[in-house]
C-alpha cells in the first residue's frame, strides 16, 4: 500500500504531502526527510549522465522494518518519494514507475497553471483527486 | 442595543431593505415613513409593531438607524414566527427565517423598483433583471452613471420589466447554490444567480457612485469606466443586477417575488429560463461579451491567451489566487497553459459564476468544454498558424500585442496541427508512459498485476498471478531480453502454464513433439541454432550453478550433455564437427535402450521442462507416457526427484558444457555417482537422467526421454552395468564417448556402415537437440528457482534490519 506520497522542491522543503491515513503525515514528514539524504546521494552520482526517463526513477532508496521508500527527481531537481508498506510484496517496480510518472505528467499540468507560483505549496485539487485516486487504487 | 449577529442572508436581506427604506439616502437612517410600510406589509399587528419598535430603540431615539432597523426586522421575523417578541430571541434564535413582507402586487413592484432605484450604490438595480446583454449594459452604462441613480429610476422602472424580459440569462446557476431562495418554482427564478448580490450589497450601499472600482463592488461596473477599470464589472452587471434584483425578492415569498419582479415578465422569465435547462450555460450574450473581452487581450479569436496575460486579467476579479488556480485547471482543458477562445469563454464563466457565490464545480461542465473549434473550422489557415505556434510556445509569448506578429508566419497546415496537437498532448501521457518505460516486455508482464488502467495493455497470455511466477516470468523476460523476443514469449508461456496444469503443460509440450522432427521445430524455444545457443549459454551458466546443485541429492546422470555440448556453441555444429562422436553415442544409446513409442521421445524432453517450472509434478513421468499418465502429476514425491533431477540436469549441464572427450572423467565421476544414487532412491529422478542416458544410448530413433518409469527401471539396468562398465560419468556418457571414437573407424570401411552411422547420428541429433531443450528448461526451472529463493531473501532481508 502506498503509505505517503510527498514532492520536494529542490530546496528540499515539501511541496505537497499527503499520507494515508492521514494523520501519520508527521512521521512521514521524518522518513521523507532522511530519504532526501539518499536521493541527493544519487543525483550526485549521476554526474554527467544522461538525464533520461529512467535515471529519473531512483527506485528504492532504503527499506526499513516497515516500510520502502521510493524516489523519482526530475530534471529540474523535484523530487518525488513515496513511502510503501513492506508487507505489500505484490506492488511492482513497474507499478511504482507509472505511479511516478503520473505524479509527474500532474506535476506538470499545476506547472502550466499561471496562477501556480513555483516553490508555493500544492494546493491542487485536481492533483489531489489524482493523487488520492492513484494511492487508493495501489491500496 | 445588544450585538446583533446576523446571518449573511439576513444580513443582506436587511440591507437590502434598509437601502429601500433609506429614501433619503443618508444610510443612516431609514426614513420613517417607509419602515412603518414596511412593518404593516409583515402583516404584524399594530401592537406587535409598537413593541417591535420599542425593543429595536427606534422609539427611543426617534429614528431607525441601521441597527435599530435591523434589529427591528428580526423581531419581525421573530413575531412572525411565532416567537415571543424578547431582546434576548435576537441573537438566541437560530435558523430564523426571514421576515416577509407582505405587499401588494403594485406595491410590491413600486418598492422593489423603489428599492433599486434608491440603491444608489447599486447602479446594476435592473430589477429583475438578469444578466442583461452586454451591450444592454454598454448602454446603460452610458446612462448610468453612478451619480444619476435618481435618473435610472424611472428608467429601472421600465427596465425592471424589460430588463426582465431580456433573455433569461441564466448565469451559472450552480447545481449548489447555497441560496434556498434560489429555488423557485418557477423556472425563471431559479436561474437568476441569487448569491452574488450578497456581499456586494454592502459595499454597493457603501461604496458610493463614485467609482466603486476598488471595492468589491465589481460588479458595479455596469459603467463603462467602471468597466473598463473593473474588468469584472462587464460580465457581472447582467448577473449582478438580476441577483441584486432577486436578493429582496427572494427572500420573499418567492412566489411574491415573482409577482414583484413584473408580473408580465414572469411568464416570459419562465420561459426562457426553462429553456435553459443547463444552469452552465453560457447564454449569448454572455459570450459575446467573452469573446469581446478576448479580443482586448488577443485580437485573433483563434489565436492563444498566453497564461501570463490571463492571468493578469483573471486577477482583477479579485477572486483569491486558490480559486482562480482552480478556474484554470478546470477551463485550461489542454493543460498548454494558454487559453483558446472557448477556454477562454469556460474560464470567464467560471469567475462570473463565482463571483456570484456559486462554487466552484469540481469538474468542468459539459456546457463549458471547450470544443475544438480548430477541428471544425478548416478554413482559417493562418489560425492555426498561430495556433500551432503558440501551443509550441510553452513561455506564454510576452503580452498579448506580441503574440499576434509571432503568429503571422507561416504556417503549416494548420489545420492539422491543432487537431494533432491536441491529440498528441492526450496521446502523449500514454506515450510516455509506455514508451518512457525501456521494459516494454516487463511492463507487458506487469499489467496483469493491477496496474495503471491507462496504460491499457492487454496481456494476451493469461499468466498466474501468483509472485513466484510473476517473478519467473520477469525473470525469463529479462534473460530473454537479449534473445529474440519470440523464444521467450513462448517461454514466459509455458511456465505460466505449468503451475496450473501440469497435465496441459505438459501435454502441450508433448504434443508437439511427437516426431523428432516435429519437436525440434515445435519446440517453443525457436530454431535449434538458436535454441542451442541460447541453451548453451544457460548451460554455462547453469554450469556455474551446478556445482552447488552437486551437494543435494544425486541429479539424474545425463550421458548426452557429455559429448555434444562440450565448447561447441551450436549442437548442430557440434553434431556436425564430431558425428563420429556422435554416431558413437548414438550407436551406444540405442542397444542399451530398449524400444521406446517415438512419442515419447518429444515427450522426454518435455519431461524436463515441465519438471522445471513447479516441479511438483512429475512430468518426467508423465512426459514419457505423455499424457495417460497424469496419474503421476500427483505425485509430489516428484517434486524432489524434480528437484533432484534438475540438479542432476545441471550436473550434466556442466558435464556437457565441460565435457569434451578429455575431460568427461570429472563430471563423470560425479554423474556416475548421481546416477547410481539415483538409481537406488528414485525412480523418477532417473528419469531425466535416463532420458539423456537412454538417448543417449540410442534407443535407436527416438530413445530418449520418455517415460520414466519404464526408461528408469530399464535405465537403472541399463545404468548399473555401464556405471560398472565405465566408471566415469554417467555410464551412457562413458559408453557414448567410448563408442564414439570407434564409430569413425567403423564408418570408413563400409557405405552401409556410413549410412547407418549417418541414420543414427541424426537420431543422435534429435535426440540431442531435444536434450537440448529439456535442458533449456531445467535450466530455466533452476532460475526461477532461484528467482523465487532471492524473493525470499528479500523479504527475509528487512528483518535483517533489526
Amino acid at each position: 500500500l502506498v503509505l505517503a506520497c510527498v514532492i520536494c522542491s529542490p530546496q528540499n522543503y515539501p511541496l505537497y504531502i499527503r499520507s494515508i491515513p492521514a494523520e501519520n503525515e508527521l512521521k512521514f514528514h521524518y522518513t521523507v526527510h532522511t530519504s532526501l539524504d539518499v536521493v541527493d546521494e544519487k543525483i550526485s552520482a549521476m554526474g554527467k549522465a544522461l538525464v533520461d526517463q529512467r535515471e529519473l526513477y531512483l527506485g528504492l532508496l532504503y527499506p526499513t522494518e516497515d516500510y520502502k521508500v521510493y524516489g523519482y527527481v526530475t530534471n529540474s531537481k523535484v523530487k518525488f518519494v513515496m513511502v510503501v508498506d513492506s508487507s505489500n510484496t505484490a506492488l511492482r517496480d513497474n507499478e511504482i514507475r507509472s505511479m511516478f510518472r503520473k505524479l509527474h505528467n500532474s506535476y506538470t499540468d499545476i506547472m502550466c497553471n499561471p496562477f501556480y507560483n513555483p516553490g508555493d505549496r500544492i494546493h491542487s485539487r485536481t492533483f489531489d483527486n489524482m493523487v488520492n485516486s492513484m494511492m487508493m487504487q495501489v491500496c | 442595543m445588544e450585538g446583533l449577529t446576523l446571518s449573511e442572508a439576513e444580513q443582506r436581506y436587511y440591507c437590502d431593505l434598509f437601502s429601500y427604506c433609506d429614501t433619503e439616502s443618508t444610510k443612516k437612517v431609514a426614513s420613517n415613513g417607509r419602515v412603518l410600510e414596511l412593518f404593516r406589509a409583515a402583516q404584524l399587528p399594530n401592537d406587535v409593531v409598537m413593541q417591535i419598535m420599542e425593543l429595536c430603540g427606534a422609539t427611543r431615539l426617534g429614528y431607525f438607524g441601521r441597527s435599530q432597523f435591523y434589529i427591528a426586522l428580526k423581531l419581525v421575523a421573530v413575531a412572525q414566527s411565532g416567537l415571543p417578541l424578547r431582546v434576548e430571541s435576537l441573537n438566541t434564535v437560530k435558523d430564523l427565517p426571514l421576515p416577509r413582507f407582505v405587499v401588494s402586487k403594485n406595491e410590491q413592484e413600486s418598492r422593489h423598483t423603489a428599492v433599486y432605484s434608491s440603491d444608489a450604490d447599486n447602479p446594476a438595480s435592473y430589477s429583475g433583471v438578469i444578466p442583461p446583454p452586454p451591450g444592454r449594459i454598454q448602454v446603460k452604462k452610458g446612462s448610468v452613471s453612478h451619480d444619476a441613480v435618481q435618473q435610472r429610476t424611472s428608467t429601472d422602472q421600465q427596465e425592471s420589466t424589460s430588463p426582465v424580459v431580456s433573455p433569461q440569462q441564466s448565469p451559472p446557476t450552480s447545481p449548489h447554490t447555497w441560496r434556498k431562495h434560489n429555488r423557485h418554482p418557477s423556472g425563471g427564478n431559479n436561474e437568476r444567480p441569487l448569491a452574488g448580490p450578497g456581499p456586494f450589497w454592502a459595499p454597493f450601499s457603501e461604496a458610493q457612485p463614485g467609482s466603486s472600482t476598488s471595492s468589491d463592488p465589481i460588479w458595479s461596473g455596469h459603467s463603462p469606466p467602471p468597466h473598463q477599470e473593473n474588468w469584472v464589472s462587464f460580465a457581472d452587471t447582467p448577473p449582478t443586477s438580476a441577483l441584486l434584483a432577486m436578493h429582496p425578492a427572494s427572500v420573499q415569498d418567492q412566489t411574491t417575488v415573482r409577482t414583484v419582479a413584473s408580473a408580465t415578465t414572469t411568464n416570459e422569465i419562465r420561459r426562457q429560463s426553462s429553456s435553459y435547462d443547463d444552469p452552465w450555460k453560457i447564454t449569448d450574450e454572455q459570450r459575446q461579451y467573452y469573446v469581446n473581452q478576448f479580443k482586448t487581450i488577443q485580437p485573433d479569436l483563434n489565436g492563444f491567451i498566453p497564461g501570463s496575460a490571463a492571468k493578469e486579467f483573471f486577477t482583477k476579479s479579485k477572486l483569491p489566487i486558490l480559486e482562480l488556480s482552480h478556474i484554470w485547471e478546470l477551463s485550461d482543458f489542454d493543460k498548454d497553459g494558454a487559453l483558446t477562445l472557448d477556454e477562454f469563454c469556460a474560464a470567464f464563466h467560471l469567475v462570473v459564476a463565482r463571483k456570484n457565490g456559486y462554487d466552484l464545480p469540481e469538474k468542468l461542465p459539459e456546457s463549458l468544454m471547450p470544443k475544438l473549434i480548430d477541428l471544425e473550422d478548416s478554413t482559417v489557415l493562418p489560425v492555426f498558424s498561430e495556433v500551432g505556434e503558440q501551443t509550441g510556445e510553452v513561455g506564454y509569448s510576452g503580452s498579448p500585442a506580441e503574440a499576434p506578429p509571432s503568429k503571422s508566419p507561416s504556417m503549416p497546415s494548420l489545420n492539422q496541427t491543432w487537431p494533432e496537437l491536441n491529440q498528441s498532448s492526450e496521446q502523449w501521457e500514454t506515450f510516455s508512459e509506455r514508451s518512457s518505460s525501456s521494459q516494454t516486455l516487463t511492463q507487458f508482464d506487469s499489467n496483469i498485476a493491477p496496474a495503471d488502467p491507462d496504460t491499457a495493455i492487454v496481456h494476451p497470455v493469461p499468466i498466474r498471478m501468483t509472485p513466484s511466477k510473476i517473478h519467473m516470468q520477469e525473470m525469463e523476460l529479462k534473460r530473454t531480453g537479449s534473445d529474440h523476443a519470440n523464444p521467450t514469449s513462448p517461454l514466459l508461456v509455458k511456465p505460466p502454464d505449468l503451475p496450473e496444469e501440469n497435465k496441459i503443460s505438459s501435454s502441450i509440450k508433448f504434443t508437439p513433439g511427437n516426431t523428432v522432427n516435429g519437436y525440434s521445430s515445435s519446440d517453443s524455444y525457436t530454431s535449434d541454432a538458436e535454441q542451442i545457443g541460447s541453451t548453451v549459454t544457460r548451460q554455462r551458466s547453469h554450469s556455474g550453478t551446478s556445482p552447488d546443485n552437486t551437494a543435494p541429492p544425486p541429479p539424474p546422470p545425463r550421458p548426452h550433455p557429455s559429448h555434444s555440448r562440450s565448447s561447441s556453441l551450436d549442437l548442430n555444429r557440434s553434431f556436425s564437427v564430431t558425428p563420429g562422436q556422435q554416431q558413437a553415442g548414438v550407436v551406444a544409446y540405442p542397444p542399451a535402450v530398449p524400444p521406446r513409442p517415438q512419442p515419447s521421445q518429444g515427450a522426454g524432453p518435455h519431461v524436463h521442462r515441465p519438471v522445471d517450472a513447479e516441479g511438483l509434478i512429475a512430468h518426467t513421468s508423465t512426459s514419457p507416457q505423455q499424457i495417460p499418465e497424469q496419474p503421476n502429476f500427483a505425485d509430489f514425491s516428484q517434486f524432489e526427484a524434480f528437484a533432484v533431477s534438475g540438479v542432476n540436469k545441471e550436473q550434466e549441464d556442466e558435464i556437457e558444457t565441460h565435457s569434451e572427450v578429455l575431460q568427461v572423467e570429472k563430471p563423470s565421476d560425479s554423474t556416475s555417482s548421481l546416477r547410481v544414487a539415483k538409481a537406488d532412491g528414485r525412480v523418477e529422478d532417473k528419469t531425466p537422467a535416463n532420458v539423456p542416458t537412454s538417448a543417449g544410448k540410442g534407443t535407436t530413433p527416438l530413445a530418449p526421454p520418455p517415460k520414466p518409469i519404464r526408461r528408469r527401471l530399464k535405465s537403472e539396468d541399463e545404468l548399473r552395468p555401464e556405471a560398472e562398465e565405465h566408471t566415469q560419468k554417467t555410464g551412457v556418457i562413458a559408453a557414448v564417448l567410448a563408442s564414439q571414437p570407434s564409430i569413425p573407424r567403423s564408418v570408413g570401411k563400409d557405405k552401409k556402415a556410413i549410412q547407418a552411422s549417418i541414420r543414427r547420428n541424426k537420431e543422435t541429433n534429435t535426440v540431442l537437440a531435444r536434450l537440448n531443450s529439456e535442458l533449456q528448461q531445467q535450466l530455466k526451472d533452476v532460475l526461477e528457482e532461484r528467482i523465487s529463493l532471492e524473493v525470499q531473501l528479500e523479504q527475509l532481508r528487512p528483518f535483517s534490519h533489526l
